[in-house]
């Protein structure tokens, strides 16, 4: 029988905020254990949480990202469970009333564009975190109170190369609404995976398992990988799946029982009676949405369609905002964008990174780059010559023509001169001369390269060959 | 006898420079010195400290700081975080727990200047009406030693009442500053909820308890709930806006002043000699010019189940914390589990057990929709019920008590008789609107003081004020002490 794969995901992400969720501790990675912490966010007797605002606007931000509806009155709730890294022993969290709901996330996958659903983009409250030693634990809780949002898709996914795909897009769109920096290092991104099969065009989903803590998005894609066939593979073997929560060990490249579901947790969410509900008004939504920024993939497509750009020039400018920046001011009113792009990708950045040079100290004017195209495309100069000037632009700035007119390296055009450097250069080289008129054409060539040493460079290159060629044959 | 005074005597005196507040607190520490082994309202006292504020406050004095509460000593539930003071709670589960922090309210009183001493008894984590369900032992009440302070803030109301300091603060999540104050012959106040900052104060039900003082006229308390009042960042749930100066409330008069009595809180069941002193009080009112009608509080009969329900539910997670892994108390396991259920078991008395037990229960899956969601939904109606009274009344007076103080042990077998101690003050709680406890009379063989409940509007404390001050005025059921308490010794 042909199974196929259903697949959602959940995705907990670090928002990228100086304080924690409730109380003024830094939210910072990498301090010595139990330094970034106070009162509140150890959950000592009698404390409350105040709510970080710019929390609250990040996840509104990512909601407007991710095409979501905000929320006009969302609430917090408490997360009722015993475990060592949970300071008060509940998780406050949204439970039925969350920030933002039902958007969707497009992406590119396998060349063609795909769409997952979003359930909800919620925030909550991180845990500390677990450390075992010989003979026993400890916990560091710098984490514990940091605000972390939750990304529920629906179950769209298909296959464990579009979990990668959808993964890596949402990150980006993170990354680039200033959401979160998305550290999967600093464990900034962790995700809990669900997935079942079923018979290729049943509508009943089959048992759902969960593959929790997963921290990598490598590491989704494998479990996945190991997933799937297992399950369809318990199925052949007329098996039965049952709902259940699996742990992934990284290094055997398997998954394994955690609990099945008679161990579920009852958490018994309850309205959070230290917070009030959230109620964004206009204004404050007004500011949200000033955040709003170009998407990756949005971006993309712009800039393929804006300046006839094929897909590898505009991934990079998606990729290098300065250098997008820096173009699209290059580009502006441009006859022809692509050559634009060839001199800013090829030209400027490989000289910025050969100076170590950031762009923000570049000297060239964008403004010059397509002065400096036209007097190659009007024949004022060689590309080669174009290649000095350039240069002399990077390290002196200044205006290509006035580079031209300065240092006289204006190309010569002028068949009469052009005529008179032939006429040398045969009369100096017969040997060469003889072989092309015995039918060896490669002797043009150097006959061409002693014309343009004679002139300098600023001979015009065509037309030193039509000349040559006219004499050499007549 | 300056322990005897009153905060406004107190403070008229030391701003004259007549005495000291070294000779003010030291008069509290004899007091306590000489009653408290039979009072039991404090669980400890740091003499060195208080003496230290006192000079610091006398420094403050010569220097003619006028701070509303400078040198005034006030004592503090268990249940307060006072930095560098215990913090347990009545509880053996935070045993050795010393606060690192100081609540808002009393960051407030030490910015008015109030000496902060002592720690005071009280029923563990704030659960119960008796102060028998602290861990550390029982609160006896000032006026018959063989009876209970009331509860859960018992240590609070009999340390005033046994004049061993000059005022308190107490908590109120159904009942526990209004309850004891009437069972001790002291004023006690439950502010609107959202009124006082709740930071530092370890929660029983967070959307029900308030802190609130205990004082020995309803000046005091106007005063000191002026102190207490007031937004605060680190609670969400107080409220923005100004904090009026109560005493300008105090005129004296309630001319026209309109009164409701529900109808439903005046029925059977009730202590005769309460009723009778209840009924004086609303005649005294209405002699003072105070027009008297009756209202219904239709809701008033679910009021106990929902707060049960309520209050425990949120207990349940408030209280999860308690765990032995970070502070307090710790009985080891071979798991995280296995210690968590010792050290809860052998931490948590009866009582609490019992209170989160029956809020794990109605939150559970299942049984949230017919419990807890039931409950916030009653909790609405209950609301409503006084909304509507008080378009037709500036406040509603009832008995604080349906009984004067009770036998310990009377009722300490019988959970369901000792919840309905509370039947009178729980639904100001599930309103979150204010009330306010006042002496109105003893019984007579033997005397015992008996409290007048005034509940008013969300932010109507002012009225309240107004209407006990006025009544006050006209009685002497304050002034009126037990004998042994004022014996110089």
């Amino acid at each position: 029988m042909d199974y196929e794969a259903v697949i959602g995901l959940e995705t907990h992400v670090q928002l990228k905020t100086r304080s924690k969720m409730w109380c003024g501790c830094a939210n910072e990675f990498g301090a010595p254990p139990n330094t970034n912490v106070c009162p509140i966010c150890l959950g000592l007797p009698g404390v409350l949480p105040a709510a970080n605002e710019e929390a609250l606007r990040l996840t509104a931000l990512t909601g407007l990202l991710l095409n979501c509806t905000v929320a006009r009155h969302a609430k917090f709730d408490r997360k009722n469970y015993f475990y060592p890294d949970v300071p008060k022993n509940y998780q406050i969290t949204q439970y039925d009333q969350p920030s933002t709901l039902t958007g969707y996330l497009d992406f590119e996958f396998e060349g063609k564009m795909a769409r997952v659903r979003i359930t909800r983009a919620h925030l909550e409250e991180d845990v500390g975190k677990n450390f075992h030693f010989e003979r026993n634990s400890g916990v560091d809780f710098n984490r514990a109170g940091v605000p972390l949002m939750e990304i529920v898709s629906e179950p769209d996914i298909t296959s464990a190369d579009m979990a990668y795909t959808y993964l890596n897009a949402l990150k980006d769109i993170l990354i680039f609404g200033h959401v979160s920096d998305c550290d999967m290092e600093k464990g900034m991104v962790r995700c809990d995976v669900n997935v079942s099969v079923r018979p290729k065009g049943q509508k009943e989903l089959g048992a759902k398992i969960e593959i929790k803590n997963m921290n990598t998005f490598s590491g989704v894609r494998r479990a996945l990988e190991y997933e799937i066939p297992r399950q369809i593979d318990v199925l052949n073997k007329g098996g039965k799946l049952s709902q259940e929560t699996r742990r992934w060990d990284d290094a055997a490249g398997i998954t394994g029982v955690m609990r099945t579901k008679e161990y579920a947790h009852d958490y018994r969410y309850f309205p959070e009676p230290d917070l009030m509900p959230f109620e964004p008004t206009e204004e404050w939504l007004a500011d949200v949405r000033k955040r709003i920024v170009e998407l990756p993939l949005a971006r993309k497509q712009r800039f393929m369609a804006t300046y006839s750009l094929p897909s590898p020039d505009a991934e990079t400018f998606v990729n290098d905002r300065p250098l997008a920046d820096y173009f699209e001011k290059a580009a502006r009113g441009a006859q022809n964008p692509k050559a634009v792009a060839n001199w800013v990708i090829n030209n400027l950045r490989a000289k910025l990174t050969e100076s170590a040079t950031s762009l923000d100290a570049v000297r060239i004017q964008p403004e010059h780059i397509q002065e400096l195209i036209s007097l190659v495309d009007s024949g004022k100069i060689s590309t080669k010559i174009a290649q000095d000037i350039f240069s002399e632009m990077f390290e002196n700035g200044g205006s290509p023509s006035m580079i031209v007119e300065h240092k006289g390296l204006a190309q010569v055009s002028d068949t009469s001169a052009i005529e008179q450097f032939c006429d040398e250069v045969i009369a100096a080289n017969p040997k060469s001369a003889a072989d092309y008129k015995a039918g060896k054409v490669a002797a043009l060539n150097f006959l061409k390269g002693q014309v343009m040493k004679a002139s300098k460079g600023k001979a015009n290159p065509n037309l030193v060959g039509e000349i040559l060629e006219r004499k050499l044959k007549g | 006898m300056l322990n005897q005074l009153t905060i406004s005597e107190l403070h008229a005196k030391l701003t004259k420079r007549a005495v000291s507040v070294r000779e003010v607190v030291q008069a509290c520490l004899d007091q306590i010195k000489r009653v408290d082994p039979q009072v039991r309202a404090f669980l400890s006292v740091d003499e060195k400290d208080a003496l230290a504020q006192a000079d610091i406050a006398d420094k403050a004095l010569a220097a003619g700081l006028p701070q509303p509460l400078l040198g005034i000593p006030i004592a503090i539930k268990d249940v307060l975080a006072v930095k560098n003071h215990p913090l347990q709670c009545g509880s053996r589960i935070l045993d050795k727990f010393v606060s690192p922090y100081d609540a808002t309210a009393i960051a407030k009183l030490r910015k008015a200047g109030a000496i902060i001493f002592g720690r005071l008894n009280m029923d563990e984590f704030a659960m119960g009406s008796s102060t028998e369900n602290s861990a550390f032992g029982h609160t006896r009440n000032p006026w018959d030693l063989e009876r209970v302070p009331g509860g859960s803030s018992g240590g609070s109301a009999a340390a005033v009442a046994a004049d061993e300091c000059i005022a308190s603060l107490g908590t109120d999540t159904g009942g526990s500053i209004r309850q004891p104050a009437a069972l001790c012959g002291v004023v006690g106040v439950k502010p609107t909820y959202g009124r006082v900052s709740r930071y530092g104060l370890v929660a029983f039900a967070s959307s029900l308890d308030q802190i609130g003082p205990f004082t020995k006229d309803v000046r005091d308390a106007a005063i000191l709930t002026r102190v207490l009042a007031g937004h605060d960042p680190l609670d969400s749930t107080s409220v923005q806006g100004p904090v009026p100066d109560y005493r300008a409330d105090l005129t004296g008069n309630i001319k026209g002043l309109r009164l409701g009595l529900p109808k439903e809180y005046f029925i059977g069941g009730m202590d005769k000699e309460v009723s009778a002193a209840v009924q004086a009080a609303v005649k005294q009112l209405q002699s003072l010019g105070a027009e008297v009608q009756e209202i219904s509080l239709p809701h008033t009969d679910y009021a106990v189940a929902t707060y049960y329900i309520v209050a425990t539910a949120e207990a349940s997670a408030n209280l999860a914390r308690f765990d032995g892994t970070r502070y307090g108390m710790r009985v080891e396991g071979a798991d995280p589990n296995e210690l968590y259920t010792k050290t809860r078991g052998a931490g948590f008395g009866a009582e609490v057990k019992r209170r989160i037990i029956l809020g794990t229960y109605v939150l559970s899956s299942g049984y949230y929709d017919a419990y807890y969601l039931r409950a916030q939904k009653v909790r609405t109606l209950i609301l409503q019920d006084f909304l509507k009274a008080f378009e037709k009344v500036d406040a509603i007076v009832t008995p604080t008590s349906p009984t004067p103080a009770f036998k310990a042990g009377e009722k300490s077998d019988d959970p369901l008789q000792m919840y309905l101690s509370d039947i009178f003050t729980i639904s100001c709680n599930l309103a979150g609107i204010c009330g306010i406890s006042v002496p109105c009379g003893f019984t007579t063989n033997p005397k015992l003081p008996i409290g007048l409940q005034l509940l008013g509007q969300p932010f109507g404390e002012g009225t309240l004020f107004r209407i006990a001050h006025a009544y006050e005025q006209s009685t002497d059921w304050h002034k009126q002490k037990p004998e042994w308490i004022t014996k110089q010794s």
